[in-house]
């Protein structure tokens, strides 16, 4: 049932070499126009007495409000060296009141200070020292695990790296299929409008099979593996961090990085240009529904030029590079992963972190590759 | 006899097909240190969750006051776990925020305080469980004690009515776990709050608990009810005489 709220009131009289601060009705979170300290402290100001006697004038119901209220006047007398009495109230208010006042030094310290500019640039600047020397102690450990893994040294489960090919590789072909075929469904219809202009539309063809085949099909399928698979192992690993589990494979004596980074590695390495190879034929697949369905190409057409414009070279360069971003997919996922701090917030930030090194690498090896098979003239 | 706070009627928890406790029916008395006692596996937690209305019974009633948890309206299920505190296993602070944004977060919620008052009141909350200047600290920041005090402080935020404890004293030591039960008599003492404690911590039962329920993974359903003194003096069972006496070496 509706109780309804008394008003809270505070008033407040000076008796001799007291101030008597007698406290009325309701003093809950949910009144409103409660009295403030305000007026007390004004007067503690202006004539300070000896003690300051808070008396329970007829309190009907009360919560932290309340105890809030004497919390802040008992600090507020402590530094003007006034005493606070309040033998009246209530017996939960004052119990409580002592309890929150009685902290033991040993337990209390507290926090630094926020670091100035100055400060914080040279912290930025040791923070990144250490993310390079982390990144490169990672880099060592890895090629070292991946030598051991080679030479049949390294201590894994075969079952778990089986799992992952499985999970980077089958399971991301529906993904990889729709994007793959949607893109080159837009390089045909933006590439055979413009061509049309010329009415050298045939030439379509060569422009979606070259294109998919040299560059959107390995950048696609990476950007894609990015987002699914280099995220989820920088989770997976940092939760592992969380719970302690990377700890665990530390005291056994087994290497986190041999049983659980080296997996990961060679399954995005192996899985990647493998379906980038897939990612090229259903590119070049949707690129012919676009150009046989819209642009009057016959299908025997589209093949015939596609052969004509793609050879094993434009291959190798894909793959290469789906490669070379696997290993980068995979290095900033696990590295993101294994860095990640003991809290779930880590974990999130981990997997976004490893997204965004992921997609900047890749952007940026594709371009550097692209320029250095240019002057090879490759 | 005081009034009782929550009843649990004909209770049946399960997970699909499979039960976990059944035919539960006990009551929480207003002002009770309430302890749900039982072997590793037997559904304390469960029952907990039960209790505050994480998981839906797959029979019978949970009760507070007059008022029948499950068949309320979900706008009196959230007025009810208003008046509910409840510490976890793990502390469960949110890992982004600092402490004194974590108990901030439920007076900002259900309340019209000014963000001034709230601030205050956040810090009042953790000087009552030891952690005054400790506002600005990040739950990973503090020992794994320190979270569970931080967990209380969030806890009794809104000044429950109820207060429910899962496994507090787990992964303490002996003083922190003595320092911690203390806590959770004063703040009963003071806040007039009825505490709901799992725990299978015999010396936290035995100093705190007024009343308390034994559940049987076996039997799956509860074999002793009654102050925990008294079902060590005269157990009902003998698993509840073994649990009690530490397997009869007390």
């Amino acid at each position: 049932m509706y109780e309804p709220i008394a008003a809270a009131r505070m008033v407040i009289a000076r008796e001799g070499d007291r101030l008597v601060v007698r406290l009325q009705g309701d003093w809950l979170i949910t009144s409103t126009d409660l009295p403030t300290l305000d007026e007390v402290i004004v007067q503690l100001k202006k004539q300070p007495p000896q003690v300051v006697l808070v008396e329970d004038g007829g309190i009907s119901k009360w919560d932290s409000t309340l105890l809030l209220l004497l919390y802040q006047l008992r600090d507020f007398c402590q530094q003007k060296g006034i005493e606070l009495e309040c033998g009246s109230l209530p017996q939960g208010v004052r119990r409580l009141l002592k309890l929150a006042t009685s902290v033991s030094p040993a337990q209390h310290e507290v926090h630094e200070e926020e670091p100035g500019w100055l400060e914080q640039v040279g912290l930025s600047t040791l923070n990144l020292c250490q993310e390079a020397y982390e990144f490169i102690h990672f880099i060592g450990d890895a090629t070292l695990a991946v030598v051991r893994f080679f030479k049949g040294q390294a201590r894994y489960r075969p079952r778990d790296l089986w799992l992952l090919i499985q999970e980077c590789g089958p399971t991301a072909l529906p993904i990889v299929t729709l994007i793959s075929l949607l893109v080159g469904l837009i390089l045909a219809y933006v590439g055979a409008l413009q061509l049309a202009m010329f009415g050298a539309q045939i030439y379509v063809a060569d422009l979606v099979a070259i294109g998919t085949v040299r560059e959107m099909g390995a950048m696609m399928t990476a950007i894609i593996m990015a987002g699914r698979t280099g995220s989820a192992y920088a989770a997976q690993l940092g939760t592992m961090q969380v719970n302690e589990e990377i700890d665990a494979l530390k005291t056994l004596g087994l290497s986190p990085m041999e049983f659980l980074v080296i997996p990961r590695m060679l399954a995005l390495i192996l899985m990647v240009p493998l379906l980038t190879l897939y990612a090229d034929l259903v590119g070049m697949l949707g690129g012919g529904l676009a150009s046989v369905a819209i642009f009057d190409l016959t299908v025997l057409e589209y093949l015939n030029e596609t052969q004509q414009s793609v050879d094993m070279t434009d291959v190798f360069v894909g793959v290469f590079k789906a490669a070379v971003f696997g290993i980068l997919i995979a290095t900033s996922g696990c590295l993101r992963g294994m860095q990640c701090k003991r809290s779930a917030q880590a974990v999130g930030e981990a997997a976004t972190s490893a997204v965004v090194t992921s997609i900047v690498a890749i952007v940026v090896s594709d371009a550097l590759l692209t320029i250095l098979f240019t002057k090879l003239g490759i | 006899m005081a009034e009782p706070h929550i009843i649990v009627r004909d209770l049946t928890m399960a997970y699909g097909d499979r039960i976990i406790q059944k035919d539960l029916n006990f009551s929480i008395s207003r002002g009770d240190i309430f302890i749900i006692m039982g072997g590793s596996g037997c559904g304390k937690s469960t029952l907990l969750r039960h209790l505050i209305g994480l998981i839906r019974p797959a029979k019978g009633q949970v009760i507070y006051g007059d008022i029948d948890f499950w068949a309320a309206e979900p706008g009196i299920r959230t007025q009810i776990l208003r008046r509910v505190g409840v510490l976890y296993q793990s502390g469960a602070l949110w890992s982004s925020m600092t402490l004194a944004e974590n108990v901030s977060l439920p007076l900002g919620e259900y309340s019209n305080l000014e963000p001034a008052k709230i601030a205050a009141l956040a810090s009042l909350k953790l000087a009552l469980v030891g952690l005054k200047g400790f506002e600005d600290y990040y739950p990973f920041e503090i020992s794994g004690g320190m979270q569970k005090r931080a967990g209380l402080a969030r806890a009794i935020a809104m000044d429950p009515d109820i207060l429910f404890f899962d496994e507090p004293s787990a992964g303490l030591d002996p003083i922190s776990a003595k320092h911690l039960d203390d806590l959770i008599v004063e703040l009963r003492d003071s806040l007039g709050a009825t505490v709901v404690i799992v725990t299978h911590e015999l010396p936290s039962i035995m100093a705190i608990g007024t009343n308390s329920v034994f559940l049987d993974a076996e039997s799956k359903t509860m074999i002793g009810q009654g102050p925990p003194k008294q079902l060590l003096a005269a157990p009902p069972n003998p698993k509840v005489h073994e649990f009690l006496t530490r397997g009869g070496t007390l």
